[in-house]
């Protein structure tokens, strides 16, 4: 099994990984905390929009979008 | 007065909970020096005691990150200042199926040291998702009383009430963000186990609508559907109700005026106006009590009262978030973010409300673009009701023609803007809750406030116009007016020269201003060019007041010459490229 680090825009939907950076400006940092996305977290992607359009991702019993820029701060560790 | 503060994340069911909990008699009020809102309203308590709720502005958590939630938490902090021995209190409103995220606002509000109440909502919902929570175990570790509720149905409400007198203030120290999950994954572990179960049609359902490649066909058929239903409701009423209410009931008596007042003179003229063949055309007599009464009430009442029992269902199903994230690539074209679908959509029934909801996009500059796109070129549900009452005999391709070149225009204003506009535009970040059934109440309560509303403001001002254009014709103002404006009117959009009129009096009332091509035996293509020039045109005064407040004078200005610029060049593009 191998651990792979990518971002929340390169993982393909349906695949599941767990939150290990959030990059980027601490507004978007706590705001996608306080929704419940967080280091720690395990994270299934839902759908991604073509033409780097918003990510869509389940938190357990919430879903959660996010825009692009924001997707691709959020590193989430994928087991293969 | 004792104050209730009803805190919670959003989308956890607190407004059908705050209607639940308050009964009829609610204020909506913008918090001071914001442009937030907020409901309020009263409880009675078991003593006989009222008490005074205050939906607060759902909110993640106390450390703001956006204005409706600094909103919040300024509440939240006022009441701590002002009131805490006079029995003030938060009923905590927390999603029973998403108890993890929403426990982190709990323990926050704990610290604040007021007395909370913690009401577990959506509680029917935790069966269905093989959710099992031990509500004594949590109870002891929160040390607050935590009662199960089910907003929609009213489940739990007796108990909360009774329960009110029982909040206590928590002795809990200040934790930091870290020791707070920490505590709450503790809490979690010992609380809360969930069996593992297969996804049900409905979770299907709502990944593939979030999905583009279903998604987007999903939006299509929707739409597709949002339309057909509200034409069929709208239709249905105005042939089954309103036309032959006024046809067999209020054209006789109206005729009896008419004799009475001699069939003619300036009293029958403003009353009852023109007769066509001796009999009232509700049309075209353009009096107070035919057309004045018919256009508001039997024209245009019936596509509201559809379109807001349309757009109620879709918001309260859920569906709008997925919406908005399937458009946020064609919304960042006119430098939006799909959320600012939810205020378009709106405006489609009405441009106030629709300006007044720019108010969720964060920066300036796409509230500017937003407002300016919805009263350019997003027709209200009175104008549309007209566009169709006029060309709709003609066949739907003539309606699509109309609907087609403000799509069109849409869009390029937008690029244009989002090209031009100074200022910047933050990404969608939007939390999609689970399809919901639409609480009826809710639904119900929602669409008689709208279409109230729309009765209320609507109708004396359509009255108004219509005696002011019985006045204007009278003194042959707008023989002065379609004089000068003849140029413009005939040679660049191919319109008599009494069209002007129209125009002028769309910034009364669009609905009227279409009602006004009727007498003018315009030809198909005219009528056209006319209703898409009047759809762009100058907003009607209460658009303008909205966008006046909304923007402040010099973004007013932009906008308008905006508007002119692009109706005219529309119009003028219309007049000379269609062959009808």
């Amino acid at each position: 099994m191998t651990h792979r680090k990518m971002s929340l825009t390169q993982i393909r939907s349906g695949q599941t990984g767990t939150v290990i950076d959030i990059a980027g400006g601490s507004g978007a940092h706590r705001r996608l905390e306080s929704m419940g996305l967080r280091v720690g977290k395990k994270v299934k992607k839902v759908s991604g929009m073509p033409l780097r359009g918003p990510v869509t991702v389940s938190l357990g019993s919430t879903h959660v979008s996010m825009g692009h820029g924001m997707a691709s701060k959020v590193i989430v560790e994928v087991q293969e | 007065m004792r104050k209730i503060l009803l805190m919670g994340n959003p989308n956890v069911g607190k407004s059908v909970f705050f209607s639940r909990l308050t009964g009829a008699h609610v204020v909506s009020s913008n918090y001071p020096g914001t442009t937030v809102s907020f409901t309020t309203g009263h409880l009675l308590l078991p003593g006989g005691e009222k008490a005074q709720v205050i939906d607060v502005p759902g909110t993640y958590t106390l450390r703001p990150t956006c204005k409706a939630e600094d909103v919040a938490c300024d509440m939240l902090n006022a009441s701590i200042k002002e009131g805490l021995k006079r029995g003030d209190l938060v009923i905590n409103v927390v999603d029973a199926t998403n108890l993890e995220r929403n426990l982190s606002l709990t323990l926050e509000l704990m610290e604040q040291g007021i007395p909370v109440i913690v009401a577990l909502n959506l509680w029917d919902d935790t069966k269905h998702r093989g959710i099992d929570i031990n509500l004594e175990k949590l109870e002891k570790w929160l040390g607050v009383p935590v009662v199960p509720t089910v907003a929609v149905t009213g489940e739990g409400f007796r108990r909360l009430i009774l329960r009110i007198s029982e909040a206590k203030t928590p002795r809990v120290r200040k934790h930091t963000v870290l020791e707070r999950w920490e505590d709450i994954g503790k809490v979690i572990s010992e609380v809360q186990t969930i069996s593992h179960r297969h996804h049900t049609l409905l979770e299907h359902v709502q990944d593939l609508t979030i999905k583009p490649y279903t998604g987007l066909p999903a939006a299509l058929f929707i739409a597709y559907l949002s339309y057909k239903a509200i034409r069929f409701i709208g239709e249905g009423l105005i042939g089954r109700v309103f036309e032959p209410f006024f046809e067999r009931i209020c054209a006789p008596a109206l005729m009896k005026l008419s004799a009475l007042l001699g069939g003619g003179g300036l009293l029958h003229d403003i009353l009852v106006g023109r007769l066509f063949d001796g009999r009232i055309d509700f049309v075209q007599s353009f009096g107070l009590l035919t057309t004045g009464l018919f256009v508001p009430l039997a024209m245009v009442l019936p596509y509201v009262f559809a379109f807001y029992l349309v757009l109620g269902i879709l918001e309260d199903s859920g569906y709008l978030p997925r919406l908005s994230v399937l458009l946020d690539n064609l919304m960042h074209r006119v430098g939006l973010h799909g959320f600012a679908i939810v205020p378009t959509l709106l405006g489609f029934g009405c441009n106030v409300p629709g300006v007044l909801a720019t108010r969720i996009l964060e920066s300036r500059r796409e509230r500017f673009i937003a407002s300016t796109l919805i009263s350019i070129a997003v027709p209200c549900a009175a104008l549309q009701a007209m566009i169709i009452g006029v060309l709709g005999d003609y066949g739907g391709r003539y309606v699509l023609i109309v609907y087609g070149s403000l799509a069109l225009s849409w869009v390029v204003l937008g690029i244009v803007m989002n090209r031009f506009v100074s200022g910047f535009s933050p990404e969608l970040l939007l939390e999609i809750p689970p399809y919901r059934y639409p609480p009826v109440r809710i639904l119900i309560r929602k669409l008689w406030w709208r279409v109230k509303g729309f009765v209320k403001e609507a109708l004396p001002v359509v009255l108004a116009g219509v005696f002011i254009v019985n006045l204007l014709y009278s003194l042959n103002v707008f023989d002065f007016i379609s004089n000068i404006t003849a140029p413009v009117v005939t040679g660049l959009l191919g319109l008599p020269k009494e069209a002007v009129s129209a125009i002028v009096i769309g910034f009364l009332r669009k609905d009227v201003a279409v009602g006004m091509f009727a007498p003018l035996d315009l030809t198909l293509k005219q009528l056209v060019v006319g209703c898409v020039v009047l759809s762009m045109f100058f907003p009607c005064v209460a658009t303008f007041t909205v966008l006046l407040k909304e923007l402040g004078w010099k973004d007013m200005m932009k906008s308008t010459a905006i508007m002119i610029a692009a109706s005219l060049s529309a119009g003028a593009l219309l007049n000379f490229i269609l062959r009808i």
